[in-house]
């Protein structure tokens, strides 16, 4: 009961906070895509693979106060930080066993720019093509963000490190 | 005549209750429709266990594609037929996905995906690019042809245009269902101005956009959504009813992983019970398979198994209270030990269910937002979106309603057996709000 919700609450606590809705939704699918046991369904929308899924159980968790929502005014933008509170750190340890076996990789992933979670995210959703195929289908997809080669090549290098 | 352009001798018309007619002229269209693969969709209830509350909601989601396929065929044809932002030929490649969007819908397919962790939406890849009847229709058009549909559902294909055209906040798929829904269950909402609303459509860069004009006709639309989640799919009974489907589905999963023998072996199920599935295991099960192994197993010797199907068959459903998960998570832990005492197995007997919907979204200046938002298209050739011209529409923007609710069978709670702990947990659930 209400062990997806720990399992987000417990990633958001690893990752000692993430910032940014695009960043939190692509960690989660790449955790997701190397074994970890996150349940949320993952579609193709406008900025890579999106779950609704995972944006309704984060605003829930936002209203059931275990996960905090902060606004940071960026002069141009806006972007949202969430951190788990002292109700959540409960809700935690009173439902869920902790997800990472390996609380690096939420760390390395947190380390990461939302951008470059994007490239490594679009390119594990094309995961069932050959390489050359994955790319040109990340241009296509892709074609404004205009990834160089050496991003790619990171990208790759980042997923089977992650596998390892 | 290549296929592709392949026309019938006549044009053939299906008779349908929401949309009056669905008229069918390519060769194309014709053979996918009398495909195996799409013929199973007749099979398959587009509302799953909503029949239950709603008792004419028994409609197919073979009625559904067929209407979605209208939809676009009417956008394509009378719409954006000549206009110079619309590229004709991904006319076919569009019709085709509108028409097999949900190919990959199994039995109750929203449980049946929990229990079986598979995806409607990889069937669909599958059969499109797989060995099937579909499959080699789509391929006599083109050899990357069952490719680039299967790209149009999954929304991955280059052109955005075509993929708004099924899969946007105001889409073809969303206009079928909330009309055919309010029609099969029989509730008054749910209807709006599809017409008023098709003839403002436009074909704009790389999306579809609606004439200014047409604002009133896309509020409406957007409240016969928001009155149609509420009070027709996300009722409380009809959930009641998916959550012992999804426990009859994890109980017979579990007495297979533990050796149980079934009287009536399961034989369509022992693939996806060991996750060694196949596509021609998927495609072997529809709704009548599900309902037979249903009423079969109402007489197996395993109680829970056989309880719930009985449960299922003749309607004999959970009760629900609404919970609030942030306050009430402990106590849940507390009702789930008095139940074990009271020889109530809680894995199967208290379900907790949460089901959430956003309206409508809109773009936040700054934040990157995935879900594009419905853009009007202003006289001056500008484009606005919809929530910043209509206050109605603003009025539901981007707020989220959830309901909690927690299930269990009301009447083993009172069947004189273990009173003492029974009022225990009576007397929690009150607190809840019985």
């Amino acid at each position: 009961m209400l062990q997806e919700h720990a399992k987000i609450v417990d990633f958001i606590s690893t990752a000692e906070g993430v910032t940014g809705r695009k960043k939190l939704q692509k960690m989660i699918y790449i955790l997701k895509k190397i074994g970890v046991p996150f349940q949320e369904k993952y579609e193709f929308h406008i900025y890579g693979p999106y779950s609704e899924e995972l944006t309704a159980r984060i605003e829930e968790l936002c209203d059931m106060g275990f996960i905090l929502e902060q606004k940071e005014d960026k002069s141009s933008y806006v972007q949202y930080r969430y951190t788990v509170t002292d109700e959540g750190l409960e809700f935690r340890n009173a439902l869920g066993k902790p997800v990472f076996e390996n609380s690096e990789h939420a760390i390395q992933l947190n380390g990461k720019s939302a951008r470059f979670l994007e490239l490594t995210a679009t390119l594990l959703f094309f995961d069932d093509l050959e390489q050359d195929e994955q790319i040109a289908k990340l241009h296509s997809v892709k074609g404004k963000l205009n990834f160089t080669e050496e991003e790619i090549a990171e990208a790759f290098a980042f997923i089977e490190e992650l596998k390892q | 005549m290549d296929y592709a352009n392949q026309k019938l001798a006549e044009e053939k018309v299906f008779k349908d209750p929401v949309h009056r007619y669905i008229h069918v002229r390519d060769q194309v269209i014709w053979d996918l429709i009398n495909a195996r693969e799409f013929q199973r969709m007749r099979r398959i209830k587009q509302l799953g266990t909503s029949y239950l509350v709603f008792h004419g909601a028994e409609h197919s989601r073979f009625s559904h594609s067929l209407g979605v396929y209208e939809i676009v065929r009417r956008i394509l044809d009378d719409i954006f037929h000549g206009r110079p932002e619309w590229d004709e030929s991904e006319r076919l490649v569009v019709l085709c996905a509108a028409l097999l969007h949900d190919l990959g819908h199994g039995p109750f397919s929203h449980s049946f995906e929990k229990v079986f962790n598979v995806d409607h939406e990889d069937f669909t890849r599958e059969i499109l690019q797989g060995d099937t009847e579909v499959n080699s229709i789509l391929k006599k058009v083109a050899p990357d042809f069952p490719k680039k549909v299967a790209e149009v559902i999954g929304k991955t294909y280059a052109n955005k245009q075509v993929v708004s055209l099924i899969s946007s906040q105001i889409d073809a798929d969303r206009m079928d269902y909330l009309q055919r829904d309010a029609y099969y269950t029989g509730v008054s909402y749910g209807h709006f101005d599809m017409e008023r609303i098709l003839r403002v459509m436009r074909p704009f860069e790389d999306q579809v956009v609606i004439k200014s004009s047409g604002m009133h006709a896309v509020e409406d639309y957007i409240m016969s959504r928001y009155q149609m989640y509420w009070q027709v799919y996300f009722h409380p009974v009809a959930r009641s009813a998916e959550v012992i489907l999804r426990k009859i589905l994890q109980r017979a999963k579990y007495l297979s992983g533990h050796g149980y023998k079934f009287e009536q072996p399961p034989t369509h199920f022992f693939a996806f019970f060991d996750q060694s599935f196949t596509l021609k295991d998927y495609l072997a099960l529809d709704e009548g398979v599900l309902m037979t192994y249903f009423q079969l197993w109402i007489t197996e010797r395993d109680p829970i198994l056989s309880d719930l199907c009985d449960r299922f068959v003749n309607r004999r459903l959970f009760q629900y209270v609404d919970f609030d998960p942030g306050k009430d998570y402990k106590k849940l832990g507390e009702l789930a030990q008095l139940f074990q005492k009271a020889g109530i197995d809680p894995e199967y007997y208290l379900i907790d269910d949460s089901t959430s919907d956003l309206p409508y979204d809109f773009y936040r200046p700054g934040e990157e937002e995935e879900r594009l938002p419905i853009h009007l298209l202003m006289p001056t050739g500008d484009i606005k979106e919809l929530s910043r011209l209509s206050q109605i529409v603003d009025g539901i923007s981007g707020k989220r309603r959830t309901d909690y609710k927690l299930y269990f069978p009301a009447e083993l709670l009172i069947d004189g057996k273990k009173k003492e702990i029974k009022q225990q947990i009576l007397e929690l659930l009150r607190e809840g709000g019985v």
